[in-house]
């Protein structure tokens, strides 16, 4: 791995079952998560994936990508355009830097109507060590 | 209240305590870690087995005050959160999350965390609406062990524009009415279902049409049903849903006495009783106050 180096992208389906599975498992009860009738009240479309979720996501990519080994020191991210049921987001990831064992990356996801996510992930992944 | 005097009384939250010594309403745990892992489609093996570790990704969930809500908030961030809910900020969204790892968590770990207020942005216009940002700053510890810091930013807004309610009370679709089958319409309004019949060959036809597919005759006149029938046969309508009907309801086609058949609805049964061979009998039902249609109730004493 070395600076410049592009992800695999990964697909995510953004299933309704996702949107809420998501919320609830990160014990986020926002109606705006689950409640489509509450969610149109509060001006949004439909329900929309919570920001756990978006980050437990990114950071799935991440270790998905360097292996089990890989440890993440941090994860910092920006949404822009909501996750809605139905739509597709696309993780990608560029690393953007190399310093011993630990790397950044720069990760974005788009969906059907944007840029869903930018952030930048640290993961380290020590060397392999004498058994 | 005005902008600038709102602003002002904002900023004065600044570097206040949004959670003073709160403590995480269950210790970490495999349950929790299994569930996320299944939403998030993570197979890390790290996150199972003895010496599983949770996905760090969920530093904040050991915070979450859930359904029940925290009661280790401090007065200062549900007060801040008033005074914008007060001012019309009634919505909010979570913009940024930057979380640092500083050690990992295990089953068993007992969390404990403060929040502070770092700073309230001034009045900004988005996507979304108008509103401010609020950004507060927790630290996450284990046996007052710092473990993981956490920034996390919501835009507390108004609402651009509520999007339309839905309609109240969708309406029925309109029939298409049109010269060849205005008569059969006619018939509807004073409550009298009309067959066609064909004046060259006798035949009779449903629904309406400007000839006779036996002979080819366009001359007919017409015979006015006697409202008995059978379920011919029947769908049951579970999905997709269409306004103003409500799924699952059956679909019948009904052969009338005369030999004909229509598709209609069947009334007074509930869906899942709706049988081949079941006797009905016409009615008319106003669905609005420009549609009635012919339907078809189950006689009494249909074999269920």
């Amino acid at each position: 791995m070395r600076a410049g180096d592009a992800l695999p992208p990964l697909r995510i389906p953004v299933t309704r079952t996702l949107v809420v599975a998501g919320a609830i498992a990160s014990r986020d009860y926002q109606d705006v998560h689950h409640d489509p009738e509450l969610a149109r009240r509060r001006g949004s479309p439909d329900v929309f994936m919570n920001i756990l979720t978006t980050n437990g996501l990114v950071g799935r990519y991440v270790t998905d990508c360097f292996g089990p080994r890989a440890v993440l020191r941090g994860v910092a991210i920006r949404l822009g355009a909501p996750n809605y049921p139905g739509d597709t987001m696309v993780l990608s990831g560029t690393v953007e830097e190399i310093d011993g064992d630990t790397a950044t990356v720069k990760v974005v996801g788009d969906n059907g109507i944007g840029r869903h996510v930018t952030g930048t992930v640290t993961v380290t992944v020590p060397a392999e060590g004498v058994v | 209240m005005v902008v600038e005097d709102l602003s002002v009384r904002l900023k004065v939250y600044e570097g206040r305590p949004a959670v003073r010594g709160g403590l995480g309403k269950d210790p970490v745990n495999s349950p929790m870690i299994r569930h996320w892992c299944e939403a998030m489609g993570d197979t890390n093996p790290a996150y199972t087995g003895p010496d599983a570790i949770a996905p760090p990704t969920m530093l904040q969930v050991w915070t979450m005050g859930g359904l029940s809500g925290h009661e280790t908030r401090a007065p200062a961030y549900d007060e801040l959160l008033a005074l914008l809910d007060g001012a019309g900020y009634t919505s909010v969204v979570a913009t940024d999350c930057e979380q640092e790892y500083l050690r990992v968590l295990r089953p068993g770990d007992e969390v404990s965390f403060d929040s502070v207020i770092e700073s309230v942005s001034d009045r900004k216009t988005t996507r979304l609406g108008t509103g401010y940002f609020v950004t507060t700053r927790t630290d996450v510890r284990v046996g007052g062990e710092l473990a993981g810091t956490h920034r996390f930013r919501i835009l507390k807004y108004a609402p651009r524009a509520a999007a339309p309610p839905p309609d109240p009370a969708p309406r029925r679709p309109r029939p298409v009415v049109n010269r060849d089958n205005a008569g059969f319409w006619e018939g509807v309004a004073r409550h009298r279902l009309l067959i066609q019949r064909c004046t060259g060959c006798g035949t009779l036809r449903f629904p309406w049409l400007p000839g006779c597919n036996a002979c080819g005759s366009p001359e007919w006149d017409t015979v006015e049903a006697s409202g008995a029938g059978t379920v011919h046969s029947y769908v049951v309508m579970h999905h997709p849903p269409f306004p103003a009907f409500d799924p699952p309801y059956a679909v019948g086609l009904i052969e009338l006495a005369e030999g004909v058949r229509m598709i209609s609805n069947v009334i007074g049964v509930p869906y899942d009783k709706v049988r081949i061979g079941m006797p009905v009998r016409l009615a008319f039902v106003r669905y609005d106050e420009e549609l009635e249609l012919p339907v078809f109730r189950a006689e009494e004493g249909a074999p269920a």
